[in-house]
């Protein structure tokens, strides 16, 4: 489904990426691991098309079709989800609202009607409660006042909603409690399919005992430096980073 | 010749035009008002409270005083600027003159109808006597000239214990019936106790042609009474605005006015409120969303006299390619005036490198013990939020768009005739030139 040939990006002329190889079939969950500043929300960024980074070398290909020249918005339309280490605040717009839009935006995008309000309304309300997110909450300003935990379960609603086929899910452990934490994690394995696909990126353990991957990858300074399976997350867990360097 | 000239060697023939009563407080009014006028001209760039604003493109036309062809107009005409699902009084000018075939009326509960009339009639002039040009600025050259040439404009009488059923719509059009038109509304607005009125004001040329319109209204607001003023400004590009309007409030009333400036050439909008009474409250709301190269300027002034009043101002500005906003909030409380509430915020977004906002609060404050704030934000678009924004699937334009619209809504939310809030949001989407599926 996805896969990235010797990805190198640069931001305001400093690389970050050095050099990524990764491929994700459809119905596994990888997880990328590593230090702070190692590269990995930036991979994420890249990957959703943030526009602040330059890719300098390498591809990202998804279903056979190079994304590099499309905006976020078209990667969104093809099944690129992004969900953010800190979400944004967006005062004035309702989540109900900005959810519809994406939607809406997303239908027009592939060619279909924009769907009746009534299943629109009925989708809404039966993704809040996998969520275990309160009917009052759908009608606040987009993040505004929420708490962090708050904010990433509203991200893996939006995710819930969309359906998209490669869900990134960068550090959405950190700011939970283990309460928020199960929901979360009891949400994103619901919505896993054979069909699509997820990318972890944290560098906590803790996520990964709730959401198991097939993979994990081990990134360091801007190069994925190990891969492997569960046994590399307990030599993390146990040695953590140095012993990479 | 120049324009001052023009109008004060017109101003004989417009008096006697008018037949005019020498003994009345109206030619009184006139006559001193064109001597100021004459003394003070126009104002100019080196006139601190016009720094920013240059009517200089403005005096080279050589504008029509009076004009009096009016090309004829139809209802069609008129009707899209009018809010039409909603029952309302409607008062109809076109260049100057009233249509009454056009306008809705009443004598019934209050009166809602004209200035020409009141001013004829006997039974009036004991309100015209008493209000009018009594809270007009005569420091305001330019309201100085309105008062001179005085005739015409709406006229709204509310007795005391009135809530009148009904919003009441003030709509002036220009026809191009010549190259360049000057026209000068009038409006004298008196609100009794306990009374209510909603009232919605706006300004449209239909041509081509050059229009420039120096408006005054005066608004007289009793005990209890409540005002909600709204002002539409999306005229064309060819089009000029000078509003000056004046409030006076009595105590426990409640005033609001709110500016919506979309459209026009230079538009220059002079809003001052008077205290003169306790527990009054003045809200002040202004969107300006503006592009290519559009001027509009917010002066207001709230005179805190009086002892526990609260004023609230909030104007929010968007500003587009090479368009121009000045914002100028002057706040005064007097030392009689403790326990004062006062509270100004002005925020603008510049979305392209040509825009400007000039944002200048001004509190002036002789009493000790009040609560006084001003905030002043210029910014632009959130980056980090439009790639959010993106991320999920919404395009650039559209998220942008979000983002502004989300960011007017405040003020917009303030609105308390449903049927102008879809007209006002609407309007904002075409300048945004955007479409989204639901309103905010």
């Amino acid at each position: 489904m996805l896969k990235i040939n010797n990805l190198h990006a640069n931001i305001n002329g400093k690389e970050i990426l050095k050099g990524i190889n990764l491929e994700i079939k459809a119905g596994e969950v990888h997880a990328i691991m590593g230090p702070n500043g190692s590269g990995k929300s930036t991979l994420a960024s890249v990957i959703a098309g943030k526009e602040d980074f330059e890719v300098t070398e390498g591809s990202v290909v998804l279903n056979g079709e190079d994304l590099s020249e499309f905006a976020p918005e078209v990667r969104a339309h093809k099944g690129v989800f992004l969900s953010f280490q800190y979400p944004i605040e967006i005062p004035g717009v309702t989540v109900t609202n900005f959810i519809k839009t994406a939607i809406n935006e997303t239908r027009k995008a592939q060619g279909m009607a924009e769907l009746p309000a009534k299943e629109m309304l009925q989708l809404i309300r039966e993704k809040a409660d996998l969520l275990e997110i309160d009917r009052k909450f759908l009608s606040r300003s987009l993040n505004e006042g929420f708490s962090g935990g708050e904010k990433k379960r509203n991200e893996i609603f939006q995710m819930a909603m969309l359906e998209p086929q490669l869900a990134i899910l960068d550090e959405t452990d950190s700011g939970l409690d283990i309460d928020a934490l199960k929901v979360v994690a009891n949400g994103v394995n619901k919505l896993k399919s054979e069909k699509n696909a997820v990318l972890l990126i944290t560098h906590y353990q803790r996520l990964l005992d709730y959401i198991v991957p097939d993979f994990f990858h081990v990134l360091y300074n801007g190069k994925i430096v190990k891969s492997g399976g569960k046994e590399l997350a307990y030599e993390l867990e146990e040695k953590g980073y140095d012993w990479l360097k | 010749m120049e324009l001052k000239e023009k109008l004060v060697s017109s101003f004989l023939a417009f008096e006697n035009k008018g037949n005019i009563d020498l003994d009345s407080t109206v030619h009184a009014l006139r006559l001193k008002a064109i001597h100021n006028f004459e003394k003070e001209g126009f104002p100019t760039k080196r006139d601190e409270e016009w720094k920013y604003t240059s009517l200089n493109p403005l005096l080279k036309y050589d504008f029509s005083l009076f004009p009096n062809a009016e090309k004829s107009v139809g209802f069609k005409n008129v009707e899209p600027y009018l809010i039409n699902d909603i029952e309302s009084y409607t008062l109809i000018f076109i260049d100057g003159v009233f249509s009454s075939f056009m306008s809705e009326t009443t004598h019934e509960d209050c009166d809602v109808c004209v200035l020409s009339s009141a001013l004829a009639r006997p039974k009036y002039k004991m309100i015209i006597d008493n209000y009018l040009n009594t809270i007009a600025n005569k420091n305001n050259s330019l309201s100085e000239l309105n008062t001179a040439f005085v005739k015409e404009g709406a006229f709204i009488n509310i007795p005391k214990n009135t809530i009148v059923p009904k919003p009441i719509q003030i709509i002036n059009f220009s026809t191009g019936s010549e190259k360049e038109v000057l026209l000068q509304p009038r409006n004298l607005i008196v609100v009794g106790e306990n009374s209510h009125v909603q009232i919605i004001e706006r300004h449209q040329n239909l041509s081509k042609n050059t229009t420039l319109t120096n408006s005054v209204t005066e608004i007289f607001v009793h005990k209890r009474a409540i005002v909600d003023y709204y002002k539409i400004q999306n005229d064309t590009d060819e089009s000029s605005l000078i509003d000056s309007t004046f409030i006076s409030q009595k105590q426990q009333s409640v005033a609001s006015v709110s500016t919506f400036s979309f459209g026009g050439k230079i538009t220059r909008n002079n809003l001052e409120f008077y205290h003169e009474g306790e527990n009054i409250t003045s809200n002040l709301n202004g969107i300006s969303v503006l592009n290519e190269k559009q001027h509009v300027d917010n002066h207001t002034l709230v005179d805190h006299k009086s002892p526990n009043c609260e004023s609230h101002e909030l104007y929010k500005g968007i500003y587009a390619d090479k368009s121009v906003g000045v914002f100028n909030g002057k706040v005064i409380v007097r030392q009689a005036a403790q326990k004062t509430n006062a509270f100004q915020q002005n925020n603008s977004i510049l979305i392209d490198d040509g825009a400007t906002i000039n944002s200048k609060p001004q509190l002036e404050i002789f009493a000790d013990d009040v609560k006084c704030s001003h905030g002043c934000t210029i910014g632009q678009l959130d980056e980090s939020a439009l790639f959010y924004m993106q991320s999920r699937g919404i395009p650039k334009k559209e998220a942008k768009a979000l983002l502004l619209y989300a960011f007017a809504n405040d003020v917009v939310e303030k609105i308390k005739v449903p049927q102008l809030k879809t007209l006002i949001t609407k309007i904002i989407a075409k300048k945004l030139n955007v479409q989204l599926g639901f309103e905010l």
